[in-house]
């Protein structure tokens, strides 16, 4: 039987080690192709004419003077008079020519007509006396009931009650099983009543109220109990590449050049809305310059280009959004506040929770943050409204809601130990029983961020005594997230020439997805790193999942090892006799195949290669595979981060010293990417944590800074010193490969509001740190 | 394009950003009308556009050739017409350094330089900075500390770590983050970026 397991890192010349990435030179050189850089001979250029109202309806179309200007050569309706549109920005015309210059000016000729309708873009806090929805609940209501920790016993009352707005499939519910969900429950989804989705005017949508225990009671003898209101606005992907893609036709088939997480799921995606089969639907892509969880879908802007296309006599056609379209209309993280009462006793452990979260996700929603973020307060009451807002719609953004949920739940804990004048520190440890299956995890780590931190010697209570305008804080958060692998098919092939390539529908996003692949290979089969060619990026390539959720890493080095194994496999198997020994007697190290009792014995990469015959040698790796045991990915990460910044309470500038994250990952097969997605995660977080807010003008509904200069993301000189240590050796090496995208990303808002409040003695409720928002938190704190 | 293809010129009906710029860069002084472009008034310079002219650059030490609108930028000339696909089109408007390329030796955006305006200039992209195969040491440092992760910035921000490090050999941690706080990066890679600079101010490149 061949054994799929894990090797243990230490007898791996390259798992686990830090390997530089196999990309690297490409894109450093500049060679590197994007979706962007696609530039074949006779390329149109496509634009599209979007409505400039939040909410409209439109009355006419003139797309005459347009369709006339020489070198335009196809324009397409995209949606039609009477149609009402939801949010500025919305897709109206698509227009392709020659380039984009006579593209714009296309668009700028086309005139569309509209009735203004009113609109509404505020997340401020909605009205207190709206009556919880009664209506049917949708599919992603019970998604967030159970995030939310809401007892079964209200989940199988509410379904009873309110019905559902969906027919739940039969995989959906075997998936929900899968999970853990109670028997209870899913009978009562079986037995619930399919209704219409109810017709809600109103923009608020406000859960029933949801309890567990008794919190009246706890918060009425609890020591400490502290409220307040946090939450952190809207923010962007920012993708540096811009959504978008180049589609032409052959006859009826289209070839589609995309940026996208998601390239084995493309096809499927504009089958329909094309009307051609997805068979005839070629899907690629080498690189892509960012998608944070922005890229899974076909956008109607694709759909449209492939349409142009096809007008234009199946003409190439490129449609990438300009970087004002990308702000409006490609997708941003969902809000998340929270008016919060949480308690503790006097060892301070937390002993009541209290909620009423709102958000806003655009007019689809944004799902609702889990509260409170991993501690399961034994006494809670809990009530989230939902706002509709005629904004583009929410995309997944970097663990989804976790960062919200975090600030929700770590910011009111750490003033809570102020009020306790504990160390915040010393709380979580106070807690540690109720932080869940991570529990143990979050110990050892807290230990190891304090000691990198220098937390013992620097955290002091609220408010930096020492005189001068700068003041310096220390603040930490928590985290969790799944990070099981995908689903991924790998074709692995040894060629009779000896070199060695395998071929997967994937991505690589800049985590490395390449070069993991290739390390797996090599070292499963006992070859140098060169000799593996990695293919991805071609949905002719066997399917692999998309990259969202973390889910990627453990996905594709799932397969590869079990490709591979069986691979080196069979390959001794065919070389045994040459070397007059069982397969088992042989092994590969460094290319050379031979005995290991007697290492003369041995054949060269090659000569064994050339056992194999005149076809290569194949074979198919597959994540999950049942057949072929053990399981080699997991689920469930934890994960402490600490911030050390320094506050001028004179300008309200917060500048960030030192970031610590200690981050668990499972099995890790490249330690240099891994530790670069965790820096980039405390990046990215620095950013969203000071600087990033999607600012809509209630005036016009419109976004008001749809561009990198208003739009601010941290740059070289914001970040401070950044210090990572990854979680490996006994307890974490076996649980196998987990994935690390989101969770490093989720802490950082809280971790620096929390040292900001450390250092002024204020709490700054809401992110981003802005130093209006420090100075309006000094001066109502007494303190300016 | 061939010429057939050519957009006849013809007023337009608004002045975006992009024709602003191609028209204060056509005339320097020129006031700006609706629908036209008025000579100013003391200086001869000749009216170029709104139609495609004939422009020639210096890029990479070859002369390269094309009709171009005079409102193209530098950045889309290089990438829609040349192929040099190295500078990224990502904020479009001067502010991110995806498309910082050298002019004259002096670090530019190129899309907020006309094509027209870069006629005569000795124009270097990063596809001049590798010599054959052979990686620059600023791009082998780089690779060697992954200073890199979608790739999308990276260009941009080789050819501006490149010419900083010429000009600043051995650069204290201040003066780094001041000369590289141009460009940006959204997937976090900055760390990297600085232990580039460092490692060369140290005397090593990787």
């Amino acid at each position: 039987m061949s054994q799929y397991e894990w090797p243990d890192h230490a007898t791996q010349p390259l798992i686990g080690k830090r390997i530089s990435r196999l990309d690297g030179p490409v894109k450093s050189s500049g060679r590197a192709k994007y979706t962007y850089d696609y530039n074949p001979d006779g390329l149109l250029a496509g634009k599209i004419a979007r409505c400039p109202y939040a909410h409209a309806r439109i009355k006419g179309i003139d797309t005459s003077a347009a369709e006339k200007m020489p070198g335009v050569k196809a324009v397409e309706v995209i949606q039609k008079p009477g149609t009402e549109i939801f949010w500025a920005g919305d897709e109206i015309v698509g227009v392709a020519a020659v380039d984009e210059g006579t593209a714009e000016d296309a668009v700028r000729a086309i005139k569309v007509e509209y009735d203004v309708l009113p609109h509404f873009v505020s997340d401020a806090e909605p009205p207190k006396n709206l009556a919880p929805d009664t209506g049917p609940i949708s599919q992603d209501d019970l998604g967030d009931m159970e995030d939310n920790q809401v007892p079964d016993d209200q989940v199988i009352a509410i379904l009873q009650k309110q019905g559902i707005s969906f027919t739940p499939s039969e995989k959906w519910i075997k998936a929900m099983e899968g999970e853990g969900t109670d028997p209870k429950v899913i009978a009562a989804l079986r037995a619930a009543k399919v209704l219409p989705p109810s017709e809600n005017k109103s923009p608020y949508k406000r859960t029933a109220t949801t309890k567990q225990g008794d919190p009246d009671k706890a918060f009425a003898s609890a020591a400490a109990t502290q409220e307040g209101v946090y939450g952190i606005p809207c923010i962007v992907h920012c993708c540096l590449e811009t959504h978008g893609s180049a589609s032409e036709w052959s006859g009826n088939d289209l070839t589609v050049h995309i940026s996208t997480q998601n390239l084995s799921g493309i096809a499927a995606q504009m089958a329909a809305p094309l009307n051609t089969p997805a068979a005839g639907i070629r899907v690629l892509q080498q690189n892509i310059g960012g998608g944070f969880g922005s890229k899974f879908a076909a956008d109607r802007w694709d759909v449209v280009a492939a349409r142009l296309s096809k007008s234009a006599g199946g003409k190439p056609v490129k449609m990438m959004l300009s970087r004002e379209e990308e702000f409006e209309v490609a997708g941003m993280r969902p809000s998340g506040f929270a008016r919060v009462k949480i308690a503790a006793d006097k060892s301070g452990k937390l002993v009541a929770w209290q909620s009423n979260s709102w958000n806003t996700g655009g007019m689809g929603g944004g799902g609702t943050p889990p509260l409170p973020y991993i501690f399961d307060v034994p006494n809670q009451r809990k009530q989230h409204t939902a706002i509709a807002t005629n904004q583009g719609s929410a995309r997944a953004w970097r663990a989804p809601n976790h960062p919200q949920a975090a600030v929700i739940t770590m910011c009111p804990f750490e003033d809570l130990a102020a009020k306790l004048n504990m160390d915040p520190a010393a709380m979580l440890r106070a807690n540690m029983d109720i932080l869940g299956p991570r529990a143990k995890v979050y110990a050892e780590e807290l230990d190891i961020a304090e000691q990198l931190m220098g937390w013992k010697q620097n955290w002091h209570p609220r408010g930096d005594k020492t005189a001068g305008p700068v003041k310096r804080g220390l603040g930490l958060s928590i985290h969790t997230w799944g990070g099981r692998g995908h689903n991924s098919d790998q074709d692995l092939s040894i060629n009779p020439d000896g070199s060695v390539d395998l071929k997967v529908g994937s991505q690589d996003l800049g985590t490395g997805t390449r070069t993991i692949i290739a390390i797996v290979i090599a070292d499963t089969i006992g070859i140098p790193l060169e000799m593996v060619t990695v293919h991805i990026g071609d949905n002719r390539y066997p399917p692999s999942g998309g990259s969202g959720g973390s889910t990627t890493v453990g996905g594709v080095s799932s397969a590869a090892r079990r490709a591979a194994v069986d691979a080196r496999d069979q390959l001794l198997a065919k070389v045994a006799p040459a070397l007059n020994a069982k397969p088992e007697e042989l092994e590969v190290v460094n290319g050379v195949v031979r005995v290991k009792a007697d290492q003369s014995r041995s054949l060269s990469w090659n000569d064994a290669c050339a056992k194999i015959g005149a076809v290569p040698l194949t074979t198919r790796g597959k994540n999950p595979d049942k057949s072929k045991p053990p399981d080699l990915t997991n689920s469930g990460v934890g994960g402490v981060e600490m911030a050390d910044v320094s506050v001028d309470v004179e300008t309200g500038i917060v500048r960030v010293n030192k970031m610590v994250a200690v981050q668990d990952c499972g099995y890790i097969i490249d330690l240099k990417t891994a530790e670069s997605q965790v820096k980039g995660a405390l990046i990215m977080g620095i950013s969203y944590a000071l600087y990033e807010e999607k600012v809509l003008d209630p005036v016009t509904g419109r976004v008001l800074n749809p561009n990198l200069e208003f739009y601010r993301i941290a740059g070289l000189n914001d970040i401070g010193e950044l210090v990572v240590h990854m979680m490996t050796g006994k307890g974490y090496d076996e649980r196998g490969v987990i994935g690390l995208g989101e969770p490093p990303v989720v802490s950082p808002g809280a971790a620096i509001s929390n040292a900001v409040a450390n250092a002024i003695g204020v709490r700054v409720p809401f992110l981003p740190l802005t130093p209006d928002r420090v100075l309006d938190a000094l001066e109502k704190g007494g303190r300016a | 394009m061939p010429d057939d293809e050519r957009r006849k010129p013809e007023p337009e009906s608004g002045v975006t950003r992009r024709d602003f710029m191609k028209i204060s860069a056509v005339g320097v002084a020129a006031p700006v009308v609706l629908g036209s472009v008025m000579d100013a008034a003391a200086e001869d310079v000749p009216i170029q556009g709104p139609g495609k002219v004939s422009i020639t650059l210096q890029v990479n030490g070859k002369k390269l050739s094309a009709q171009l609108e005079p409102r193209v930028t530098l950045l889309d000339a290089l990438r829609d017409n040349f192929d040099l696909t190295g500078a990224k089109r990502v904020c479009d408007r001067g502010e991110c350094g995806a498309c910082t390329v050298l002019m004259d030796d002096k670090l530019v955006y190129a899309c907020s330089v006309l094509a027209i305006d870069a006629q005569g200039r000795d124009i270097k992209t990063i596809e001049s900075m590798a010599e054959g195969d052979a990686l620059s040491p600023v791009m082998q440092a780089f690779v060697a500390h992954d200073a890199q992760q979608c790739g999308f910035c990276t260009p941009g921000f080789i050819v501006a770590t490149t010419s900083f490090l010429q000009k600043h050999p051995t650069p204290t941690p201040d003066e780094m983050r001041r000369g590289l706080s141009g460009n940006f990066c959204r997937c976090g890679t900055y760390d990297g970026i600085r232990a580039v600079a460092l490692a060369h101010a140290g005397g090593k490149q990787s």
